[in-house]
């Protein structure tokens, strides 16, 4: 990583045990969460929402605002809090590099929003195939309730609070709030009907707050430095630093904290230290499968939530897929399109029936100009009709694929 | 191959969790990890059903929805290929041919008492592609000789 930019979420990474609390706390942890109780709930939500953080998992909303939906809309009744660590989407790797090299943070990040919110009870929905994740989270809540930062009046204040691991078993969809919500109940992945959205009737059907582990691991800096501190880092829209997973066939692939604003070609030709040898950059797909394709005119084009989407692409969970010239652009859309089928969970038919027609159609060794409008027209319709995400997503990766590569899909079918 | 849990020993299991749905998937989770055949058959589901006090329906639903869980039984060894898009542009099919070329392992067959080979979604290992996982175990940077490497430990490090 390097020093050169401001760290936020990773800053203990490589400086702490990520088994030890003491390590934490040497540097300066559990600081925030002292701090915290000592201010009004009330406080903290509105430095929150000075502070402009938005969700990290992929859509962008607000914190503060979600934070203050949940907190108000009941003042007495029992409310819930859950981090959404299901990390899924293809390309991300981000949670996985925060639970496994520093838990403590994001925990404290979940016990300041729980306060701030008043919530007495907390779940940490994690992706079952990520073992080191869980055992390491595991470790981190069991400390947690020794050193009595978990569980009755913590540091002798009169803020209780539970927290438990919940292990997913395999579904992407689960990523999504309100079908997380309906996983945790003990049910099949099926996503609810928005309104009422989590904030009004989540777990229960009590308002809940849902945020992403990213999102979490930036609330110990914010209430520890201040909203204005956190202001002076990133663009006009998105503040702070995001993480970005980059894989491909670059020379250094891996998780970076970079502030927003960063470009493209600052990250593939600096940070990264370039294409690797043999390979050649063509683009990238951004924010995962359920992201946008760019090319090489996009490389400096500022990173950032605001700039990304006048150029109709997202940063969604900050996956930044390496395209290079030897890859086969028609066999990685059927590849993505393979994976909303996959993952469709089949309630709402546009999606199901949608993502299998066309993928069935991707496949087809004669790809011309016509089956690419057809899949677009499909996606289209998924995208009016579907209820979550999932049936909402594939037009993402389809409609920039025909923007910027729609000439070399066709070109295949040419070569055979 | 064996039977899988006897009563007894699936509400030793069962007993650890408190009966509320809340519990359902992690109870599942530990159950099936606990079986011998990696998989979780009637006779287990029969006893969650009793013991959360739902349905079959309900509970059959939860685990044939989630990909990690199975009711048939399945090799020792479950090995996760991950087929997503990253790993899948840095050769998966490779890696699938040859686990089913030169070590006879096919997906979904059980013409391998040892190894199921099934795929997975991104496993965030998208920085060390190929990657797969060997039941919680994660393998990456795969390639013809790691897969030799990985697939002989296993068979010779038999209990």
């Amino acid at each position: 990583m390097k020093s050169e930019y401001p760290l936020i979420v990773s800053k203990n990474i490589s400086r702490i045990n990520p088994l030890s609390l003491d390590d934490y706390i040497k540097n300066g942890g559990i600081e925030a969460l002292k701090k915290a109780l000592k201010q009004t709930p009330e406080h903290i939500v509105s430095e929150i929402t000075k502070s402009k953080l938005r969700g990290r998992g992929g859509a962008g909303f607000p914190t503060g605002l979600k934070q203050s939906f949940t907190k108000n809309s009941c003042s007495d009744c029992e409310k819930y809090i859950i981090c959404n660590a299901d990390e899924g989407e293809p390309g991300t790797f981000k949670d996985k590099y925060l639970m496994e090299n520093d838990p403590f943070t994001v925990l404290e990040g979940i016990i300041i929003s729980a306060y701030a919110i008043n919530a007495k009870k907390g779940f940490i929905y994690i992706r079952g195939e990520y073992d080191k994740s869980i055992k390491t989270v595991e470790n981190a809540v069991n400390q947690f309730y020794n050193y009595k930062f978990l569980g009755s009046n913590i540091l002798n204040s009169n803020f209780s609070f539970d927290l438990e691991i919940f292990l997913g078993a395999g579904s992407y969809l689960c990523g999504e709030e309100l079908t997380l919500i309906e996983s945790i109940e003990g049910k099949r992945g099926y996503p609810r009907i928005k309104p009422p959205f989590p904030a009004e009737k989540g777990l229960w059907n009590k308002p809940t707050l849902v945020n992403n582990v990213e999102t979490f691991a930036n609330i110990p800096y914010i209430i520890l430095n201040g909203s204005e501190k956190y202001l002076s880092i990133g663009t006009h829209e998105s503040k702070g630093t995001k993480l970005f997973c980059v894989s491909g066939n670059v020379n250094k692939p891996g998780v970076y904290e970079l502030p927003f604003g960063i470009t493209l070609r600052e990250i593939i030709f600096n940070i990264c230290q370039g294409m690797k040898d043999g390979f050649s950059f063509k683009g990238a797909l951004i924010g995962g499968a359920a992201g946008t394709f760019i090319d090489e005119t996009m490389l400096d084009c500022p990173l950032a939530y605001e700039t990304l989407k006048e150029k109709d692409a997202t940063l969604g969970s900050g996956a930044i897929i390496i395209i290079d010239d030897k890859i086969n652009l028609k066999n990685l859309l059927s590849n993505i399109l393979e994976f909303f089928k996959h993952e469709s969970c089949g309630k709402c038919v546009p999606c199901r029936i949608g993502t299998t027609l066309i993928y069935e159609k991707s496949k087809n060794k004669n790809i011309n100009e016509d089956d690419l409008l057809w899949i677009l027209k499909q996606t289209e319709y998924m995208a009016k009709t579907s209820l979550c995400p999932l049936g909402q997503s594939p037009i993402l990766p389809v409609k920039s694929i025909i923007k910027y590569f729609s000439k070399e899909i066709v070109s295949y079918e040419q070569k055979n | 191959m064996q039977n899988s849990l006897n009563i007894e020993e699936i509400k030793t299991i069962l007993k650890k969790y408190k009966p509320e749905k809340a519990y359902l998937i992690k109870a599942l989770h530990d159950l099936q990890n606990a079986s011998l055949n990696n998989s979780l058959p009637y006779e287990i589901l029969d006893e969650v059903c009793k013991y959360f006090n739902l349905t079959k329906a309900q509970v059959l639903g939860v685990v044939t929805y989630y990909s990690m869980f199975s009711i048939k039984p399945r090799s020792k060894y479950v090995i996760r290929l991950c087929k997503s898009p990253v790993c899948f542009v840095k050769g998966t099919l490779n890696i699938l041919e040859y686990l089913k070329q030169k070590h006879n392992i096919l997906p979904n067959s059980k013409n391998n008492e040892l190894f199921a080979l099934e795929f997975t979604e991104c496993l965030g290992l998208c920085n060390e592609a190929p990657a797969m996982q060997i039941n919680e175990k994660p393998f990456t940077n795969l390639n013809e000789s790691k897969i030799d490497e990985i697939i002989n430990f296993y068979k010779s490090n038999l209990p």
